[in-house]
Parts: C-alpha cells; structure tokens; sequence
C-alpha cells in the first residue's frame, strides 16, 4: 500500500472542502499515514470470493402517499440559516459581476 | 445528598405515581444537583430549566386529574446533544452548529416527551460522536465522576457522566462504535445498543449512518429496559427503522436468569493492551454466570481481529458524505462572506474553522478510502471484512445464546493521555466495534472495580439482532448478583463530589 503524502493531504482537503492551513496539512499528514497503515490490514481478505456488506439491514425504498400535509413553515424552515432573504437562503456569489 | 436523586428511575416513577414524590419536587432536586457539580464534571452543555419544570408540572396535573401515568412519567432524562430539540440547542459538540436551534423533535425526542419522561438538558459529547473519551467536545471535557482528572469514554461521555453523578437517573446515548457501552464501563453504568434499526434515527445527527443506534443509559438494567421500551419501535420517518415490536426487554429485566443458558467467550476479545484488572474482572464474571448455571462456551471468531481496521475505513467514509450538509448555506456557522469569496470558499473556510481535528481527520480519512484508485483496497475490503465478521457472529450464536466480553480493555484513562496519538485512542473500541459492523444487539454494566486503580470495569453482554431481551436477562442476573456480593450498588463507591 502507498503511504500518503502531505500533497496527498492537501489534495483531499480541496475535495472534501476544508481550507487547511499549512501547518494543519503537517500535523494531518504524518496521523493519516499512521492509520491508513494500521487499517490497510483489510486488503488481506480482498482477494477471497467474499460479498461486501454494505449495511446491516436489507433496505428496501419507503414510499409514502401522494398527499398534502403539514409541514415546517418557510419561516421554521430557515430559522437556522445564517442568511435569508425573501424566504430563501441567501449564499455567497459564485458567479463574477462580468 | 438530597435522597431523591439516589432513587433509581424505577423507584421514581412509582413514587410518582404513588403521589409519594411530586415530579416537579424531583426535577428541582437534579436541577440543583447540576447547579452543584456540573461546574467540575461538564456532563451538560444546555440545562433546559424552564422546559424541564413546565414538563414536571403537566405530569403532577395529569396525575391530579386522575390520569394514567407512563411507567417514566416524572422521571429526570439527561439527552445526548446529537438528538434534535425542538426550541432547545443541539450543537453535536461541534462549533459548526453553535447556536443552532432546530425547528423539529427527533423521533427520539418525540417518544421522550409523550412518555412524560422529564428532559433535563443536553449533554457533552464528542464533536459528531467521534471519539472515545468527550475531549473532542468543541465545548471541552466532561470528567469522569470516579476521578475528574479522567475521560469519561466517548462519545456519550456527558450522559454517562450525568447518571454517574447522580445529575439525572435516566440518559440517551448513541453508538456508533461503542460511544454508548464504553462510557458506561468507563462510569459504572449500565448501557445498551440495541439492535440497529430498533430505535428510529430521524432526527439524530447522522455521523456514520449504517453503524449509528440510539440507546439507553442508566444506573440499573431495569431502568435501561424501561426507557428501551419507551423509546423503541418502528418509526415510518426512518427508512432503516425495523418494522417489528420491540423485544420484550422490561419482562426480562424483572426476571433475570442464566440458569441453562450457554453463554460464549471470543479468545479474540483478550490478549495485548488488555489491562491486567480488566481481565481478572472479566473472568470473574465468567466464573458468576457458571455459578448462576450458565455453561461457558470458548469460541474463534477470526475476523474480529480486523473489526477495527474496517470500522475506521467505514465509519469515516460514511462520515465524509454525512457531514458534506454542513455547507454554511442552510444552517449554522458561516465564516468569510464578505462580498468577495465565492460559496465554494465560503464553504471551506467555514467546515475549516467549525470542524475539530477529529471530524477533519475522519472526513480526509474517508474522502481518501472513497477516492478513485483506493476504494476496493480500502472501503471495499472493509466491507467484505464486515461480512465475514457477520459470519463469525451467526457461526457463534448457533453454538450460544449470549456472548460476553470485557466492554473496554482499560480502565477509564487520564485527560490529555491518547489526545495526539488517534491510534491509541481508536483501541478503546477494539470489543464494542464488531457489534456495530453486524449490527446486533449489546449491554455493558459494571462487574467491579480494576485493583491496580480502584476505577469501573464494563462487562459487554452481545445477543443476537431482535434478541435484546436476552441481553437484560443476562445482565439483570448478573446486576443482581454482583449487588448481594458487593452489598451496594458499584456507584456508590463513587467518591462524593
């Protein structure tokens, strides 16, 4: 197994959207490549004719009526938000003005 | 120490009913026995005051207008701050959702309250119940009421702390990998994880969603049945709810026995790192159940050697894609938006200043153990291991009907001692994690105190899934036979705090 890298790191920090600072890539580096060595142990039975499991229960899609009920209001509903306006979430631009 | 908040949950709610105690004359007694220790143990990050008492009240009416009581109505609950309250904080002990009030009950909570069980507050746990000891709190530490110096286990530290401190006699936890079992151990409580699906997760923060289950926690394995049974069941609002009555759990409570049962012991779940108390207190609950008529079988479950190295890719895989919501657009914190950052800046300057170590660590773990070129290395053999681990526990309970092990391999450990080395810390679950990768069902409940350091050992109790009740069977027994050998419950050899 490849160990990881501290580029590595920064890669994955851009993927899973966390702004890292430099000297937190550090720190993260060296404690990932500890554990993915310790886990990588799971490669041993990669090779056996074994199903994966990728949840205890057999899960089957819950469909519900076609009706109209109660639900949060458009006030309840973006009571948590950091910004609203309109009865609607405000975010960031991601487009320019041009 | 005011009488009242020695009572068990059981003894409560009959005094209740009995008009003996008044509910509100109870909650005013945990309310103030938070006032005077929660300062130094940090079992709670919100005390709901006003919304407890008005609670209390509405149960005292009920009661004087003649009104049949729930067999919790009145009795004081410590919840875990990963359940949503409606009006009330629910942060996940992260600062990502500080000040964060939802507008919706969890079906948990929901249950909670039309039992008229008491809510006291939320309590401290581990940023997205990732962690092992409640130092991961965004909020700080809980301290272990056997020794504040300690952890209390992780994540549920703060509920279990709260019982262990006499602040509520009733708590919720979540176990994801044993954030439910290990406090426990690590308090002289008593905890369970039921079987996954047998308690709804709608409404609970969803850290690794085919590992987490919702339980009780109390200072008896009656009160833990008793709040099973109130907050178990179907819930149509979770689509990995099960769909069948819970187990009869409060009757096995109430008739304990393991006379003629055949009770398993894993040689996988001893050996290295295993602390030398922890053992001897292990295998003298072996030698209990074999004195209550149990017939000890050994058993080989190979796979559980791997448990932990298949949880760490699963449980933070799962975790990468759970905690993608915390975006800064719909809820919680939002950090940089002056104008000139785009949202997708936005959104990685904000999880970079909200998120912990801890939760960064899981979501690169796992974003790694998902990517392109790794998957079937990494995620995808640790789901083959999950099966076979699921193989071991059918071979194992053809053979027996309840399987027991020690719950931690040590005793509670000191504040600060595995904050940097994450492999360390990850050992503490090394006997609780398999359970949650089969998804069956388990009870940890105190069988003494370690010599070498006078603190709370755990004995993990594992049934099969739907097969709960056996776990309070087992666990009522044996309570009951440590206590007469002891002459008290093990809490109260807990130093006063």
């Amino acid at each position: 197994m490849p160990g990881i890298t501290r580029e590595e790191v920064a890669h994955l920090a851009r993927l899973a959207r966390l702004d890292l600072k430099s000297e937190e890539l550090d720190h993260f580096a060296g404690q990932l490549d500890d554990i993915i060595g310790a886990v990588a142990r799971v490669a041993e039975v990669a090779d056996q004719d074994v199903p994966p499991t990728s949840h205890p229960l057999p899960l089957t899609n819950v469909m519900r009526a076609d009706e109209v009920r109660p639900s949060l209001t458009p006030e309840q509903a973006l009571s948590g938000a950091p910004a609203h306006e309109q009865q609607r979430f405000k975010v960031p631009q991601i487009l320019g003005e041009d | 120490m005011n009488s009242i908040i020695r009572l068990t949950a059981a003894e409560t709610a009959a005094r209740i009913a009995s008009g003996e105690l008044t509910a509100v004359e109870v909650t005013e007694a945990h309310l103030a026995r938070i006032e005077a220790v929660d300062e130094k143990v940090h079992a709670f990050l919100h005390v709901d005051r006003e919304g407890a008492l008005a609670q209390a009240r509405t149960v005292d009416a009920k009661r004087a207008a003649g009104e049949k009581l729930g067999p919790l109505a009145g009795v004081p609950l410590a919840l875990k701050d990963i359940f949503t309250t409606d009006g009330i904080p629910t942060t996940v002990g992260s600062k990502i959702l500080e000040g964060w009030i939802p507008p919706y009950d969890a079906t948990l909570t929901k249950k909670l309250k039309a039992a008229d069980v008491v809510i006291l507050g939320k309590t401290n746990m581990d940023e997205f119940a990732m962690g092992s000891s409640t130092e991961n709190s965004a909020y700080g530490p809980t301290g272990n009421p056997w020794d504040l110096t300690r952890v209390p286990g992780g994540s549920g530290g703060g509920s279990s702390a709260a019982l262990a401190s006499y602040q509520a006699p009733l708590a919720i936890g979540t176990d994801t990998g044993g954030s439910i079992r290990q406090p426990a151990a690590l308090t002289g409580t008593v905890g369970v994880k039921p079987t996954y699906g047998g308690v709804s997760r709608y409404g609970m923060v969803a850290f690794s969603s085919s590992l987490d289950q919702g339980g009780p926690c109390a200072r008896t394995v009656l009160d833990a049945a008793l709040l099973h049974e109130v907050i178990g069941g179907h819930d149509p609002l979770d689509s990995t709810s099960i769909d069948a009555p819970v187990p009869p759990v409060v009757e096995a409570a109430r008739n304990g026995s393991v006379a003629g049962m055949r009770v398993g012991v894993v040689k996988q779940f001893r050996g290295e790192g295993y602390q030398a108390g922890v053992v001897q207190r292990f295998d003298e609950s072996v030698a209990l159940l074999k004195e209550l008529g149990a017939e000890i079988v050994e058993l080989d479950c190979p796979s559980f050697d791997l448990a932990l190295s298949a949880y760490y890719l699963i449980a933070p895989s799962e975790c990468s894609s759970n905690l993608a919501r915390f975006d800064a657009m719909r809820y919680g914190l939002r950090v940089g938006d002056d104008g000139t950052r785009s949202a997708e800046e936005v959104t990685a300057i904000t999880r970079d200043a909200g998120f912990g170590d801890e939760v960064k660590r899981r979501i690169m773990l796992g974003t790694y153990a998902l990517s392109s070129g790794y998957y079937d290395a990494y995620y995808g053999s640790a789901q083959k291991v999950r099966t076979l681990i699921t193989r071991d526990f059918e071979k194992a309970f053809e053979r027996v009907d309840v399987i027991v092990s020690p719950t931690t391999p040590t005793t509670a450990f000191a504040i600060g001692e595995r904050a940097d080395d994450p492999m360390a810390m990850y050992l503490a679950d090394l006997c609780t994690i398999p359970t949650n990768l089969a998804g069956n069902a388990a009870m940890s409940l105190p069988c003494g105190l370690a010599p070498e350091d006078g603190l709370p050992v755990g004995l993990q109790i594992i049934a099969p899934a739907m097969k709960d009740d056996r776990l309070y069977k087992v666990g009522a027994a044996v309570e009951a036979a440590f206590v007469e050998r002891w002459g008290h419950p093990l809490l109260e050899e807990a130093p006063s705090l």
